[in-house]
């Protein structure tokens, strides 16, 4: 399904929904979103194809099918995860077919770092919780999938009815989500005097003069 | 650490805080630095929608002098006559062409002599050089890091910013250094090297770090092999791994169609030189190796991290650590490969060789060592994908590609092929492949139920050759 939500814009400062668990470590962005859908020149389609071999795969499962793929998580908003997500591939593709799927903040024990970067740059948060509260947090959240969750970024805790957790989010992300300046581009572009200052400076630039001017 | 600010001037820290601290334009409100990219290179899939990004912004590329495209992940290996038969990957190079013209940016493409995989061929023009900031939208930018850049891949946001200003807001990393003594035995390459340091280190155990190589082993490594070794890094969660540059690094950008020349080449040379991380910089984690012990090595899971020698057996449970057993149970059911069992010996369907790990010269003469004179196995397709259209060339001069022919595997036109499934070069069903290239995730190859055995290429002749995993060493010694 899409999202019906908005796509993030402006101060992240909190994200309130239910939820939706994705158990497992290591869980890359090949299976996130299979290559083959990478042929695209747009970002628009890709919604409904988060996670489609492993939902193929759980369909007929006796585990029954995929977290995406039940009717209580549809429209969730807060995805749960463990270790090392979205380790692998660079492909944005990953994070945009979450977020048109409707995700809008991830909380795990650990992310890969382009993912992590990735995702600060669509404005959706990814949250750290130890490996205690994550699965005390997994466990809530699967017990009770109507349950609102709220993800509060500037304080950087999750809660659901009278539970509490404390989350890590580094300063710098937090700082850029709360202020609404995740997006970087202008920022980067409005600092063009020092970056042509910076260009100067670089030897291989120069044809290596500042080498011997040193 | 150096303080280089409105200098050039480097001589103590690690390689990684000199060009940090030399391309680093402004900090940001947020707390992430502005990052200068002196490098950026781009391909088909990652950048049609960036640039439709810099169009919805109204800005154009700030520097389409330091941007440089290829096309690589959706070329088929057959024929690469345009039209392609698959209309998406024909409307992903078009767009690529179209924007490329657009903006004044050059295109290596097919048929150009330059073309291949993005990793390939910015070393082998020149375009990669010590001390550059490298950025790609593709992970597997780490690659360049064997020249002592500082290279890492980046999403397509990001690739728009890069576009719109040369720079990235980025925070900093650790350095980890990762020394390694000692000598690989014959057979046993910077593949097995880097499939070791993984297994030992974890497809975790690099987040937050960049990975520096050094050590006997390292510097006796050929730039190819360093290429290897550090175009992995990120499998093993390190966004970007280098090696310092030394006599090795300049005596391959020498004569380079990009490379310095005349006097800037003794300057260049100079400049590089001083960039190496000194005798009393300090690293954030130190980690070592020897480099005697290591042993050709085979991936049985579905990670890189999920590998061991190719006289091991697959680990069982109680041999593996606690919280890693939920996902080596989760391979052996994907894998269909029982714990306990020797690796060698695992029949395969598939030889696939090629990739930004091992699609280069070096790798295809190593593979065809082991090829000269046998003959695939029946029932086994083996094909050899050349990372470009210069690697191609030379080794169609020298003669490897009868070499391949001759012993029934097919040769094939550059590009990135069955690493990942954009092109019609993918596996069928519950095919198993032996791979020289850099991911075995789950359905990476193609098929949601294919699996792939990570090894060298001159493994995965092996394996052809013979139809199942087996020990190189014993080929190169018989």
């Amino acid at each position: 399904m899409t999202s019906p939500t908005p796509f993030p814009s402006g101060p992240i400062t909190g994200v309130s929904g239910t939820t939706v668990v994705v158990r497992g470590d290591d869980i890359d962005t090949d299976r996130i979103i299979p290559a083959r859908f990478l042929k695209c020149v747009t970002f628009d389609a890709l919604g409904p194809a988060a996670f489609a071999d492993d939902r193929a795969e759980l369909a007929t499962a006796p585990s029954g099918p995929h977290p995406f793929d039940r009717p209580e998580h549809q429209g969730a908003a807060i995805l749960l995860v463990n270790r090392n997500f979205g380790c692998g591939s660079s492909r944005e593709h990953a994070p945009q077919a979450l977020m048109r799927w409707g995700i809008r903040a991830v909380v795990g024990e650990s992310f890969a770092e382009i993912f992590y970067g990735n995702c600060l740059a669509l404005g959706i948060p990814c949250l750290v919780a130890d490996h205690a509260s994550m699965l005390a947090i997994q466990a809530a959240a699967a017990e009770a999938p109507a349950e609102i969750f709220r993800l509060d970024v500037a304080a950087a805790s999750l809660s659901a009815g009278s539970q509490q957790w404390s989350l890590e989010l580094a300063g710098g992300p937090r700082q850029m989500l709360v202020s609404g300046q995740w997006d970087a581009t202008g920022q980067l572009v409005a600092n063009d005097a020092a970056l042509q200052a910076t260009a100067a400076r670089l030897p291989y630039l120069q044809a290596f003069a500042a080498a011997s001017a040193a | 650490m150096a303080d280089s600010e409105g200098s050039t001037a480097v001589s103590a820290g690690t390689l990684y805080d000199k060009v940090w601290d030399l391309h680093r334009v402004a900090e940001l409100p947020g707390g992430a630095s502005q990052l200068f990219i002196g490098l950026h290179l781009i391909h088909e899939v990652t950048s049609p929608q960036a640039f439709a990004g810099l169009k919805d912004l109204g800005l154009r590329v700030r520097h389409p002098e330091r941007t440089v495209a290829t096309v690589d992940h959706i070329v088929p290996t057959t024929s690469q006559a345009r039209p392609f038969a698959d209309p998406l990957a024909e409307e992903m190079l078009a767009t690529l062409e179209a924007n490329c013209a657009e903006h004044g940016i050059i295109l290596h493409g097919l048929g150009s002599g330059r073309q291949g995989i993005v990793h390939v061929i910015a070393p082998e023009l020149g375009l990669t050089q010590p001390g550059m900031t490298v950025a790609c939208g593709d992970s597997h930018t780490s690659t360049h890091g064997a020249f002592g850049a500082i290279a890492f891949g980046i999403g397509t946001s990001q690739v728009r910013d890069v576009l719109a200003s040369q720079s990235l807001a980025m925070g900093k990393l650790k350095v980890r250094r990762i020394w390694v003594d000692g000598q690989l035995q014959q057979g046993v390459y910077a593949k097995d090297l880097v499939l070791h340091v993984i297994r030992t280190l974890g497809v975790k155990g690099g987040v937050g770090y960049a990975y520096e190589f050094a050590g006997p082993a390292i510097e006796a490594l050929s730039m190819e092999e360093r290429m290897t070794l550090c175009n992995m890094a990120i499998e093993g969660g390190a966004r970007c791994g280098y090696v310092n540059p030394d006599r090795t690094t300049f005596a391959y950008l020498q004569g380079r169609p990009f490379a310095p020349s005349g006097e800037a080449w003794e300057r260049a040379v100079a400049w590089w030189s001083s960039l190496a991380s000194g005798a009393e910089a300090v690293f954030d984690d130190e980690v070592r190796f020897d480099a005697a012990s290591i042993a050709p090595t085979v991936t049985w899971g579905i990670t890189p991290g999920q590998g061991i020698g190719v006289d091991e057996a697959v680990p069982t449970l109680d041999q593996t650590e606690p919280d890693e057993r939920p996902l080596a149970e989760e391979a052996y059911r994907y894998m269909d490969l029982q714990p306990g069992t020797l690796i060698a010996g695992t029949p395969v369907d598939v030889c696939f060789i090629g990739s930004c790990t091992n699609g280069r010269l070096s790798d295809l003469e190593a593979a065809a060592a082991v090829a000269k004179g046998r003959h695939v196995a029946p029932g086994i397709k083996a094909f050899v994908v050349p990372g470009s259209e210069q690697v191609a060339a030379a080794a169609e001069a020298a003669g490897l590609d009868a070499v391949f022919r001759e012993a029934g595997f097919e040769w094939r036109e550059p590009g990135c092929s069955m690493c990942l499934a954009m092109n019609p070069d993918r596996l069928e069903g519950r095919q198993i492949s032996a791979s020289s290239s850099n991911r075995n995730f789950k359905g990476r190859q193609g098929s949601a139920s294919g699996r792939t055995l990570l090894m060298s290429p001159a493994m995965v002749a092996a394996a052809a050759v013979t139809g199942h995993v087996s020990d190189v060493r014993a080929l190169l010694n018989a």
